[in-house]
């Protein structure tokens, strides 16, 4: 990965291979881009679109918004990168209480 | 390495931002503090689906006749590039390009500043228009709570990175103040993610009903 230190002893071969390594990494940034727009013009089609019942859509655009969260974190937080046992632990606990309390104040209005 | 040491191009470590003990915990307690952002938008995520749509008279606008998609489409596509735009100015950062990643940061925050201006006009058409406001409705203080929340958070991550702009324009990039590029970069990042969010459940799912 990019973040790790080169070692083959000459600083000038490291330096090339670290730009190297970190194009190829804006590369697939820009490609995650361009997958976080795709999906945001299905999800905004599918709402747009009268002919799906709300049955399909809202899980559909929820789905679609998980998505492009996992894009979000994974590649451009650099969450995929080493040494981001702790950020995850912490966000996946932050998700786990938000999810509850969502979850509580669904339920506390349905009757 | 010392945080004050001055950097080449040869000597600029593959990972600047997590280089000193002080930056190290940066990183460390920046996540800590996102997972608690992340329960905090949670929590008024929990009550604006809990409110919805509960207003006293029938005659007040719903979520469906209030929002549009044009504009909300809008929105989403300036944040979203802004979050791309930064991810390029850490790209510089990374090859020790001062110059080009403060360009970067500038464009990120002309973009954060568009998205910030087609809000204020939202919210003051819903007011006008609808006489939609935070006192008129349950549905309305859980709305504006919410949006202006993540709002805020864009006000103040556009003059956070400012102010690291136009702070560090002299002294160019250095193991010191690399981290705080980076946290108000991942900062930027998370303000995309919730977002991303608030247009799939408020305005997508409150167009669908």
């Amino acid at each position: 990965m990019a973040n790790q230190q080169p070692n083959s002893g000459n600083p000038r071969v490291d330096i090339e291979y670290r730009r190297k390594k970190s194009a190829e990494e804006m590369k697939h940034q820009v490609i995650t881009f361009a997958m976080m727009i795709f999906l945001t013009i299905v999800a905004f089609v599918a709402a747009g679109y009268e002919g799906f019942s709300a049955w399909f859509i809202v899980p559909f655009i929820l789905i679609l918004a998980v998505v492009q969260v996992i894009f979000q974190l994974y590649y451009f937080m650099h969450m995929s990168h080493k040494g981001h046992e702790a950020p995850a632990l912490f966000l996946y606990s932050g998700a786990l209480v938000g999810f509850i309390t969502i979850i509580a104040f669904l339920t506390v209005i349905w009757w | 390495m010392a945080a004050e040491q001055k950097m080449t191009y040869e000597t600029w470590p593959a990972s600047p931002e997590k280089q000193t003990l002080e930056a190290k915990n940066k990183f460390l307690g920046f996540w800590f503090f996102l997972g608690g952002e992340t329960v905090l938008f949670a929590s008024l995520f929990a009550t604006y689906l809990a409110l919805k749509d509960k207003v006293p008279s029938s005659d007040m606008a719903l979520a469906k006749d209030l929002f549009e998609i044009p504009l909300a489409f809008m929105m989403t596509m300036l944040l979203l590039t802004s979050s791309l735009t930064s991810v390029y100015a850490m790209y510089h950062m990374k090859n020790f390009n001062f110059k080009k990643m403060q360009l970067w940061l500038g464009i990120t925050v002309l973009l954060g500043l568009g998205f910030l201006g087609l809000e204020i006009y939202e919210f003051n058409h819903y007011v006008h228009e609808f006489h939609h406001s935070f006192t008129s409705s349950a549905f309305g203080s859980a709305f504006y709570t919410l949006v202006g929340f993540h709002g805020g958070h864009v006000a103040f991550g556009l003059l956070w990175i400012t102010t690291l702009m136009i702070r560090n324009s002299k002294r160019g990039l250095s193991l010191y103040n690399a981290p705080k590029f980076y946290v108000a970069s991942l900062y930027w990042h998370f303000i995309d993610v919730v977002w991303v969010f608030i247009f799939t459940v408020v305005y997508l799912m409150g167009m669908v009903g």
